[in-house]
């Protein structure tokens, strides 16, 4: 990858960072309400995979810790807070929230609350691929606890009788809410678990973009070269609560210095200076933007966007005027 | 027409189906080279191979949220769940995907998804194969649920369900797949909404849906012959929604209503029915509305106590009997 691609994952890295920083204080501000999870500490799973993959051709899904992976997949931030802040110009039109953001067009398939949900629901998405014939994959992040539930084991299994081409992303932040993961899991390494269903898998530093980008540049090349499912495990860590709710006393303050010693934009901006592409200055320049851009665009066009019509509180429930629904058009 | 079997008029339903349109798939357990455990997949395999009849692992929720996953682009899988006693298995990914996300996101995503399930009690197979499960289905927003009381209903609800739009629940009837009908050779499709009349009368209103409809036409019979009192008989094949003006407009004409379940009573179907006339009609009511049900028991194996727990076209007629007095 050049460098001048790099500049530009950093920038949007950075501005992922900064965008759920500031989703945090409008959750304070009461602009954002219900569970709302961050991601900041994680991003370069999702930059490292979704940089190689093909977003907006690629199918992506997720778990409620969504809004980035989202925007990576090319989602506009502005309708994604506009999302969290409930307004009728949101991705979901205001229905969904911080854990359901969708936006079909970019083909990103959504946020999903129930752990362990979206195993299933990506393998049918590859499904849905096969049967059309195209040489789209579909990416499935979900995180490490999720792999206790039964549908990690049900589509692991489907997909590779299949053959489906899912690629399923762990991002091993090494908690579920407060339980650490050697409190609930027999296997610590979750890239293991998966050798029971006879599929590909790795495990790489979840930290470092460019050991991702790599790891997902391969996982990629198996799938959408029509060799079934394979399974990327990324070690990595959330520098905040699980969700807003969560008061994170459960985890050692060493623990947690040593992840932030280890943050990925921090990471692939130091490789950028040392390489000679890039200057602190242009570092602190571009940072400064990205502020002002999550204000005077994002945050502005949250706040002044409509609420949904009470009109419509019944909409969406079912197909508006679906002929099969009076025995067709006969 | 053509006479014939339940389950054949459901195969027909799916061959029809998988022949108009190459997205149609049909997948659950034993449905492709064993053809369904009630033969309603029967053939399907051979004739559209195994990507699109698809034998699928026991993992009930996984291949019901694959299903619905693949229904995210425009397949549209016909999902047959073995027993309905099976399908709680598969709750989470039908209420909290398949129900859920044409709403949670805006509008943009829908699961057109049919899960078929033969519910209802047959004979000796013990508590974990006899639940009664359409009043858990029909409490959900999002979902459409149906339940056929005959091939021609089972063929066509199958039919206009596969080209819906919504996430469809069939609820069939294990005791009810080799019931004989009237199916007719040219292409039908059921409604999804509303509500058939089975039998004409003006002295009492008997609610029925699946195999209880046909309780009520026996019941009807009886108390015409016995005691010349002429019952309308009220088939709701549409569970989720309800019809409630074809409640309303036979009530309004008999003012009496008794709703024939074959679950327990409470939160299901006679509570929701009794509901709406309330909320319908109160005041065209004659006599307060009754619901026969079946005892609030998970099902005996032993063959009399599994009689006495269900209800039939003799509680029927003795609930309509102590409605009039005689
Ligand atoms: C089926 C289900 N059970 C429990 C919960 C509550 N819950 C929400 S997130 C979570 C932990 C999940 O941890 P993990 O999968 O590692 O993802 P992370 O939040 O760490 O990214 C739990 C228990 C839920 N949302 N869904
Ligand atoms: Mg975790």
């Amino acid at each position: 990858m050049k460098d001048t691609d790099k500049k530009r994952v950093l920038r949007e890295m950075l501005f992922a960072r900064r965008f759920e920083e500031r989703c945090y204080e409008a959750y304070v501000e009461r602009n954002i309400g219900g569970f709302l999870h961050l991601y900041p500490g994680e991003e370069a799973c999702a930059f490292g995979v979704l940089e190689a993959a093909k977003p907006g051709h690629d199918y992506v899904i997720t778990s409620y810790r969504d809004h980035v992976h989202a925007i990576k997949s090319g989602s506009d931030p502005k309708k994604v807070m506009a999302e969290l802040f409930a307004k009728e110009t949101g991705v979901s039109k205001g229905r969904g929230g911080s854990m359901h953001i969708f936006d079909v067009a970019n083909r990103f398939m959504g946020g999903y609350a129930l752990v362990g949900g979206p195993f299933p629901l990506a393998a049918g998405i590859a499904k849905g691929i096969q049967m059309q014939g195209g040489d789209e994959i579909c990416i499935c992040f979900l995180g490490d606890a999720a792999n206790n539930q039964g549908t990690f084991h049900e589509s692991l299994n489907m997909a590779k009788i299949w053959n489906l081409p899912v690629l399923y992303v762990c991002e091993n932040n090494l908690y579920g809410i407060g339980t650490r993961i050697d409190r609930s899991t027999a296997v610590i390494d979750q890239y293991k678990r998966v050798s029971g269903y006879n599929i590909p898998s790795a495990q790489e530093d979840g930290q470092d973009f460019d050991l991702v980008y790599k790891a997902a540049n391969k996982a990629i090349k198996h799938v959408r070269a029509g060799k079934g499912p394979y399974f990327l495990e990324l070690m990595t860590y959330r520098y905040r609560g699980h969700s807003m709710s969560d008061s994170n006393a459960y985890r050692a303050k060493t623990e947690e210095r040593m992840w932030s010693g280890r943050d990925p934009v921090i990471m692939l901006r130091d490789r950028l200076i040392e390489s000679g592409a890039l200057t602190l200055d242009e570092y602190k320049e571009m940072d400064t933007a990205i502020l002002d851009e999550i204000e005077d665009e994002v945050i502005r066009y949250a706040a002044e966007s409509p609420e949904p019509h009470m009109s419509e509180v019944e909409k969406f429930v079912l197909a508006e005027n679906d002929p099969w629904v009076k025995g067709g058009v006969q | 027409m053509a006479d014939i079997m339940m389950w054949e008029a459901i195969m027909r339903a799916h061959d029809e189906e998988m022949a108009n349109d190459p997205m149609v798939i049909a997948m659950g357990e034993d449905i492709g080279v064993v053809g369904g455990t009630y033969k309603a997949t029967m053939g399907l395999y051979d004739k559209y191979g195994e990507q699109r009849v698809i034998d699928t692992p026991i993992s009930e929720n996984g291949y019901t949220g694959l299903g619905i996953g693949a229904s995210f682009l425009g397949v549209r899988p016909i999902i047959e769940i073995m027993s309905v006693n099976f399908a709680w298995l598969a709750m989470d990914q039908i209420f909290n995907t398949a129900a859920k996300v044409r709403y949670m996101s805006g509008g943009q995503l829908q699961a057109p998804v049919v899960i078929r399930s033969p519910g209802g009690t047959a004979h000796q197979l013990g508590s974990q194969h006899s639940a009664r499960m359409e009043k858990v289905f029909m409490g959900v927003a999002g979902l459409r649920v149906v339940t056929p009381s005959n091939p021609r209903q089972a063929y066509g609800l199958l039919k206009s369900a596969v080209r819906c739009n919504d996430p469809v629940f069939i609820n069939e009837h294990e005791l009810m797949y080799n019931m004989r009908g009237d199916v007719s050779e040219e292409e039908y499709f059921h409604p999804l909404e509303g509500s058939e009349v089975a039998r004409e009368g003006k002295d009492v209103t008997l609610f029925g849906y699946n195999i209880s409809v046909h309780w009520c036409l026996k019941a009807a019979g009886l108390l015409s012959k016995h005691h010349g009192i002429e019952a309308e008989v009220v088939d709701l094949f549409a569970l989720s929604p309800l019809d409630r003006e074809g409640i309303r407009n036979s009530v309004s004409k008999t003012h009496r209503a008794v709703i024939v379940e074959e679950a327990e009573p409470a939160v299901g179907v006679g509570a929701e029915v009794m509901a709406i006339i309330n909320e319908e009609c109160f005041f065209e009511l004659d006599a307060a509305p009754v619901r026969v049900s079946a005892l609030n028991v998970p099902i005996p194996y032993n063959h009399a106590m599994e009689k006495a727990a269900l209800p039939d076209e003799n509680d029927v007629v003795q609930a309509v009997r102590n409605m009039f007095g005689i």
